[in-house]
């Protein structure tokens, strides 16, 4: 067992203690407990004494409820029932993406534009249905809860996208999409340029136009003309505020907490995460490794077990012991398998901290299964 | 007989974690069981299936993964937008300089990663295609299709293509191609199978997901419950162990006839390790009604201790065919 490595623990209480750590961000793919990880951990950090807000994406609805978020509002609500020394306070917010899109319109153009803008039909799909809508909006309200000062923390939960990385790279892909040329091409010749790449650009654009017409339809081809051109003050913007706020992803005040379930696929994408992290330079805090089963120390050993509970099967009579060496038996291999995993993952990532939290036998439907969690992930080591 | 007979087209889905790709394998090899010729699609570019079935990456090319027993096989695709979208163009328009100089100005990455409801289109387009394709004698390529589809929060708008995209493209090929997925989704030919663990989360987004596809009157299929737990107490014993009244004499009686270190810390431990369990299966008993009050056909997959490998998915798609669903 000597070869196997152990990580450095991760030292949750000194990052959310630390008055420089403003924003944390837990990313991981789907169904690791990556809203409950960000829900407990700002509820900590503001029993702890700060101000904090949580921005929660798709939050399950008994978590939800637990902090009091009962409808979609897009604006951060107290969380009623903590109890946190002077100062502390905490507020939970659930994302609202159409709305949040809706109010960068609005901030960036006179009221008139706006409407025409709001009422696009290709606006009104690409602000409630694109894929990557929800990282971008996620990212702009990150970036407004920042800028508003009001709090001294905020934890972002990250949408539960396909790839955990399609929440680095959408904003930036929408963001180029809307300041790119494809669309300035699509808003009419006249805004491509100068003169002579006009020229040029003129035979391309009916071939392009006649080819896009023919696949989509000139309808939606309009409302895209449309759109652009009511956009038309905001070009720039919105790749300069997705460069921005990655920027912001950046700085040290940021921590990105990368969460993951000891299963392959899982750790999978955490790999690929703290890969793609360390690449772009980005603050990487630590893995809080959920749902772990454990094997406390001394007590009787998992061939032991499965050994005993044969020869009681075999014998009869003592069938609750023999229940109950199987139930420990299972719980000792799921504990075994639990650390392998985490073991290979230490061996790739030798210098990622780990916070190992364990499994829990019910889900958490309120504040204190929440300060549950809390406790467990800054004392798993 | 098979729960879905005339059902061409499976889609699975099931919230992250619940190994919704491992049960679609699964249905696939049980489904291949007759000697039928099964297609497996991913439309994630996950490369999920490559790894459950330790073959190499799989494209945009339609191979052979697996055979099942009586001469039935899987095969396995994984659609890629960009492909979709350029197979789409040759096909539908033999659009040639076109094509290529809408690929220059980023039509074909607006098409496939930003346009809302185009992606779709073209994933679930490649796959009503392989449902529909013939071969030169006029019988079906496949007898069925399984498609490996987005977990359940994005399921049904994933599904709904019709309503992305029509209040876009009004009119057009693109239309008549949504609008031709769509007549194929909300058919008896289509189920659409939830995968869930016996966990408070998972069961609630079954109940939600089911809720909305009735809603967008797309076919639920069945509830296929994964990595079912073996309860290890009876229902006496479960009683007294939520209580913590299992008696600790009777346990350490146990131990010491199986020759087994027997001291108070460790009947107390037996203990311990009882209460959670049993109050983990009174969660499991109050998902099950909820799951039940669905009123659709449930299978029952076990935990595999040991993970998932090809020959475990084997074993799970037995298990699904002598539950019927296949």
């Amino acid at each position: 067992m000597s070869a196997a490595r152990r990580s450095p623990r991760f030292d949750v209480d000194h990052l959310i203690d630390d008055p420089r750590t403003h924003v944390i961000v837990c990313c991981g793919s789907g169904g690791v407990g990556k809203t409950t990880t960000a829900a407990a951990l700002g509820l900590r950090a503001a029993e702890r004494g700060r101000q904090v807000v949580v921005l929660t994406i798709d939050p399950a609805r008994r978590l939800a409820q637990a902090m009091g978020l009962t409808e979609l509002d897009n604006s951060p609500r107290e969380v009623p029932g903590i109890t946190a020394p002077e100062g502390g306070r905490l507020d939970a917010m659930m994302l609202d993406m159409k709305r949040t899109f809706d109010e960068v319109v609005e901030a960036h153009t006179t009221p008139e534009r706006a409407r025409q803008i709001l009422a696009n039909p290709f606006y009104q799909a690409l602000s409630s249905s694109f894929a990557g809508t929800q990282e971008y909006m996620a990212m702009e309200k990150l970036g407004q809860l920042r800028r508003r000062g009001q709090w001294d923390l905020i934890v972002v939960d990250t949408p539960p996208s396909r790839s955990a990385l399609d929440f680095l790279d959408a904003p930036e892909r929408l963001g180029s999409f809307l300041d790119g040329r494809l669309i300035r091409l699509l808003g009419g010749p006249v805004r491509a340029g100068g003169r002579a790449y006009r020229a040029f650009f003129q035979a391309g654009f009916n071939v392009v136009t006649g080819a896009m017409t023919k696949v989509l339809g000139g309808d939606l081809l309009k409302d895209v003309q449309t759109f652009v051109n009511a956009l038309d003050t905001m070009f720039g913007g919105f790749r300069e505020r997705a460069e921005q706020t990655y920027a912001l992803l950046q700085r040290p005040e940021t921590a990105f907490v990368v969460v993951a379930a000891p299963e392959p696929d899982a750790l999978r994408e955490a790999s690929y995460f703290v890969d793609r992290l360390s690449e772009d330079g980005m603050p990487l805090a630590g893995l809080a490794l959920n749902r772990i089963h454990q094997d406390g120390p001394g007590g009787i050993g998992e061939e032991q077990a499965i050994a005993g509970a044969e020869r009681l099967e075999a014998t009869g009579g003592h069938d609750l012991t023999a229940a109950l060496l199987r139930l420990h038996a299972d719980r000792l291999a799921a504990a075994a398998r639990d650390r392998r995993a985490g073991d290979r993952f230490a061996a790739a990532h030798p210098d990622v901290p780990v916070t190992r939290v364990p499994a829990l036998a019910v889900d958490v439907s309120d504040l204190d299964g929440l300060r549950q969690i809390g406790d467990l992930l800054s004392t798993g080591g | 007989m098979s729960d879905w007979e005339g059902v061409r087209l499976h889609v699975v889905t099931g919230k992250g974690g619940t190994g919704k790709t491992t049960v679609a394998a699964a249905l696939a090899l049980a489904l291949a069981g007759d000697g039928h010729k099964i297609l497996l699609v991913e439309v994630e570019e996950r490369q999920g299936l490559a790894h459950l079935f330790d073959v190499g990456p799989l494209d945009y090319t339609e191979r052979r993964i697996a055979s099942a027993p009586g001469g039935g096989e899987v095969h396995g695709l994984a659609v890629d937008a960009r492909e979709a979208m350029h197979e789409y163009l040759a096909i539908f328009y033999r659009l040639g300089r076109a094509a290529r100089a809408l690929d220059k100005v980023g039509f074909v990455e607006f098409a496939t990663t930003i346009a809302p409801g185009l992606r779709d289109v073209l994933l679930t387009g490649k796959t009503y295609e392989a449902t529909r394709r013939k071969d030169p004698q006029g019988e079906f390529q496949y007898d069925a299709v399984v498609l490996d589809a987005p977990p359940t929060g994005r399921v049904t708008r994933f599904l709904d293509v019709n309503t992305s995209v029509s209040s876009l493209a009004r009119v057009g090929p693109i239309h008549r191609q949504a609008t031709a997925i769509t007549s194929l989704l909300h058919s008896p030919r289509t189920a659409v199978h939830v995968v869930t663990l016996l966990e408070d989360m998972p069961v609630q987004e079954t109940v939600d997901t089911i809720e909305e596809l009735r809603q967008a009157r797309i076919p639920v299929g069945a509830v296929v419950i994964n990595q079912v737990r073996q309860p290890h107490l009876d229902d006496v014993h479960q009683q007294a162990a939520r209580a913590g009244e299992l008696d600790p004499e009777l346990i350490r009686a146990g131990l010491s006839a199986a020759a087994l270190p027997d001291s108070a810390a460790i009947v107390e431990r037996l203990r311990v390790e009882a209460a959670e369990h049993a109050e983990r299966l009174d969660a499991e008993r109050a998902a099950r009604a909820s799951l039940g009050a669905l009123d659709r056909p449930t299978y029952n997959l076990p935990r595999l201790p040991e993970g998932v490998d090809p020959t475990a998915v084997y074993e799970l798609a037995e298990m699904l065919r002598e539950q019927g669903a296949a």
